[in-house]
């Protein structure tokens, strides 16, 4: 039920996204350069939370949504010479298309069958760039120069390598995909993916084209993440191949479980977490995917909810 | 060597894979058909097989038939032992829901593998085979302990099928699978059967990665490949169906040795995966599952 | 007057089992007709196939004169017909508002209805009595007002034609007695189909009945006509149900 002024509730979010900024000045220079890192995987994970959370469908494969925004921006820039703006807009463009195949392909299937698909169709992404190494760099991946990471709006360059600036376009993206999932989670359409969610034969019952809902979902999921990827690679200077690989469609899904799914500021919460563990972990052995796996078991035994979910439980369920 | 030949020694390499590959496969397939369930950790089970036959052998020292019979024996058990463990501390307390199911056994992958990171080493390790005697063929000279390999796969799946369709533990499986409900009102513990078929699954795998290792070599990551191809063929035979699954084990383990051999095996793994997605998306009974009405 | 639904040789096979075999149907706008039948008649069937939810194997459906037989059920729905489930299917885990909110959103998108979200949400509850109710989980709720959210629901989507899956079943007396004036009201402005088993309500209800058997419809008529009509009585006996 909406009774929550809405006053409120993006109050709540732009506070976030003021604290984010905030931190831009106070954070020591290591974390100060993780933290776009961060944001950047955050909102992969919210475009991750908008399929799994909102609408119920599990996705082993979104990493072939990323890896799209990733090479789409990537290659633009290293094969074509193209400037950040287009470069982006080719990351979201084969984002969009990918999601839209894959989304008319895997939802005739439901389920399991769903997540081996989706997995599966990302494998074959994975495999391709693998393939196609002259072009991608393969296993090696390709660094971006930097003198092609400067958005030149006209009036004003922006040295997307300078720590402060890349923060700030990073805070940006997350900023503007936090907003715009707060208002569709809000909206008659949030409402109906909840619905399929819970029983997508009633929903179907009551008049919705549950199909269309769903592809619509899967697209801008599918575009979400490939936003992510088209600004990691441009902020990052770095395309590789790992980004492809099941491990980033993992990974998304244990950020979402663990802030809690179904809410608008749990994949900030559980990247946030999740990373800084896998930060500290991997700085003692290069097994720490352990702690993956071992965060996965825990969660969906004991805490499915996530941090964020448990929370919305005790107190009364206004938080979105 | 001229073409024949080398389809030859193609069919004969494809052959081996088969016989891997419907081994791993079966378990994978006994695991959904029984449980309903998903087990993506099945590849991490193939590694530990192969992994904990290179301690085992390593441990025994000797002749190497004698550390490979110890690994045969023993590496299987264990790794049974560790499907039974998972089953009974993570998978029963989800109550087999499948989503759940899926991202716990996706833990379990991560777990197995960089345990045996931690503990075995990075490094890819040989198994001596039991026995070197090569065959000699009029155009190149073959494996003795390949052939044996097929020869073996081939007797431990007669033995399952046996097992499976002649005795009184293979009919409660089949009764658990056919019906859950039903089999509990018969009084067959199905918690036991669950328990049972896991680790099953598991020890197959792991039965297939001890014959393979002689050949290969052990390395923690080398239950990803098994994984996705016993996915391959499950899918391809239709999950839950026995013969589907050996069939299609052939046509895959064949196609994928001939293939890799002529083209370049990364092509020929992404053609198959797609072609499998689609087969999923379009016919998902596979090939010889009864279709969804 | 023409009929608003008419099925004309609808057939449904399982299998080898003809759960609706060669059906011709009709209502006419306004109407309150029951469709009466032992267990395994095929009524849920038929019903199902008049909503889309199953496709037909054969015939045609036809709604308000136009042929609905290859149309998905969400656009029937948006046509005009709406379906409450023989198995209660609210959202168990959204408040009976929220549950309400969705048709009424989907009416409101389609312009079949005016006004706000909230209006719309608030009188749908209230005329089954669930007013008081709005803000509580709808599987909290108690069965029968379980049963009665699927009414209000049902309601919401400002139908043409509603169908009731066997809207009484587990309902005490008293919900029963309360429940026969709401379908009186709400025929005034939709034609109701109800599939049901208890015959007391059946008969207080009906303008006329359609009996089921078998796949076939085995007599149709006015309540009194199928009181006296022998074969029906045989069909009942001879099931074991009362």
């Amino acid at each position: 039920m909406n009774e929550t002024p809405p006053a409120r509730l993006y109050g709540l979010h732009l506070a976030v996204v003021l604290a984010l900024f905030g931190l831009n000045f106070v954070l020591p220079d290591y974390h100060q350069g993780l933290f776009p890192r961060i944001m950047v995987l955050a909102t992969f994970a919210m475009g991750y939370n908008l399929l799994f959370g909102y609408c119920g469908l599990l996705s082993l494969g979104h990493a072939m949504f990323f890896a799209a925004g990733l090479y789409g921006a990537g290659l633009a820039v290293a094969h074509l010479g193209w400037a950040v703006p287009a470069a982006f807009a080719a990351g979201l463009a084969c984002g969009a298309l990918l999601s839209l195949a894959v989304g008319v392909l895997a939802l005739r299937t439901s389920g399991v069958a769903f997540m081996i698909v989706t997995m599966m169709f990302s494998q074959v992404l994975a495999l391709a760039i693998l393939y196609f190494a002259p072009w991608t760099g393969g296993d090696q991946g390709l660094v971006l120069p930097q003198q092609a990471r400067v958005l030149n709006l006209g009036f004003a360059a922006f040295d997307l390598t300078h720590p402060a600036v890349r923060y700030m376009a990073a805070l940006f993206l997350f900023a503007v995909v936090l907003l715009v999932t707060l208002a569709i989670v809000r909206s008659p359409w949030g409402r109906v993916l909840v619905a399929i969610r819970e029983n997508e034969e009633r929903t179907r019952m009551l008049g919705y084209d549950t199909f269309a809902s769903k592809l619509a979902a899967v697209v801008v999921s599918g575009v979400v993440c490939a936003a992510a990827g088209a600004a990691w690679a441009l902020l990052f200077g770095y395309v590789g191949a790992n980004f492809a690989s099941v491990q980033y469609s993992i990974l998304p899904l244990l950020w979402v479980l663990m802030g809690g799914a179904a809410t608008t500021l749990g994949p900030l919460v559980g990247t946030l977490a999740m990373y800084y563990v896998i930060d500290i972990a991997s700085s003692h052995t290069s097994a720490w995917l352990l702690i993956v796996g071992v965060a996965l078991v825990l969660l969906v035994l004991f805490f499915p909810k996530g941090i964020l979910g448990a929370l919305r439980r005790r107190w009364p369920g206004w938080l979105p | 060597m001229a073409f024949g030949p080398h389809l030859l020694l193609a069919v004969l390499e494809g052959l081996v894979s088969a016989a891997v590959l419907a081994l791993t496969a079966l378990g994978l397939s006994l695991v959904f058909g029984v449980m309903r369930i998903v087990n993506v950790a099945h590849g991490e089970f193939f590694m530990l097989g192969a992994v904990l036959a290179w301690a085992v052998s390593n441990a025994l020292g000797g002749h190497p038939a004698l550390g490979f019979a110890g690994a045969l024996l023993v590496a299987p058990l264990l790794v049974g032992a560790a499907a039974w463990l998972s089953e009974r501390l993570v998978l029963r307390r989800l109550n087999y829901e499948p989503e759940a199911t899926i991202v716990a056994t996706i833990g379990l992958l991560y777990i197995i593998q960089q345990l045996a990171l931690s503990f075995y080493g990075p490094e890819a390790r040989p198994v001596a085979p039991p026995f070197s005697y090569r065959i000699l063929l009029p155009w190149f000279g073959y494996s003795g302990y390949k052939l044996f390999v097929v020869a073996a796969s081939a007797a431990i799946l007669l033995g399952a099928w046996l097992v499976l369709t002649r005795t009184r533990i293979g009919l409660v499986m089949r009764a658990t699978q056919y019906d859950r409900e039903i089999a509990q009102a018969f009084a067959i513990p199905v918690d036991r059967v669950y328990a049972g078929v896991f680790a099953l699954g598991a020890v197959l795998a792991a039965l297939a990665a001890v014959l393979i290792v002689p050949i290969s070599q052990a390395h923690y990551l080398m239950g990803q490949d098994p994984l996705l191809m016993s996915f391959i063929v499950v899918i391809i035979g239709g999950l839950g169906s026995l013969r589907g699954t050996m069939v299609a084990a052939l046509l895959i383990g064949l196609s994928d040795g001939i293939v890799s051999m002529f083209f370049s095996p990364t092509l020929a793994r992404m053609i198959a995966t797609l072609l499998v997605a689609l087969v999923l998306v379009f016919r998902p009974q596979g090939l010889f599952g009864t279709a969804p009405r | 007057m023409t009929p608003l639904l008419t099925t004309r040789g609808l057939t449904r096979s399982f299998g080898g089992l003809r759960a609706v075999d060669g059906v011709d149907f009709a209502v006419l706008p306004g109407e309150i007709r029951a469709i009466i039948g032992p267990n395994g008649a095929g009524k849920t069937t038929f019903v199902s196939l008049v909503c889309g939810r199953i496709l037909p194997s054969s015939g045609a459906i036809l709604f308000d004169g136009e042929d609905i037989t290859d149309m998905p059920a969400h656009r029937r729905v948006r046509l005009g017909i709406a379906y409450t489930f023989q198995i209660t299917s609210v959202y168990a885990n959204l408040s009976a508002y929220d549950n309400v909110a969705l048709p009424v959103q989907r009416t409101l998108a389609d312009g079949r209805a005016k006004g706000a979200l909230h209006a719309g949400v608030m009188e749908a509850l209230a005329r089954v009595g669930l007013a008081d109710r709005a803000a509580m989980p709808a599987g909290q709720l108690a069965y029968g007002h379980q049963r009665l959210l699927e009414v209000a629901m049902g309601l919401a989507l400002k139908p043409r034609l509603l169908v009731l899956d066997e809207p009484t079943q587990g309902l005490s007396d008293a919900e029963i007695d309360d429940f026969i004036p709401l379908v009186r009201e709400i025929a005034r402005t939709a034609t109701v189909l109800i599939i049901e088993h208890n015959i007391p309500v059946v008969m207080q209800l009906a303008d006329r009945i359609t009996v089921f058997e078998a796949g076939r419809i085995l007599a149709e008529g006015t309540p009194e006509q199928i009181r006296r009509n022998v074969a029906v009585q045989e069909a009942y006996l001879g099931s074991g149900h009362g």
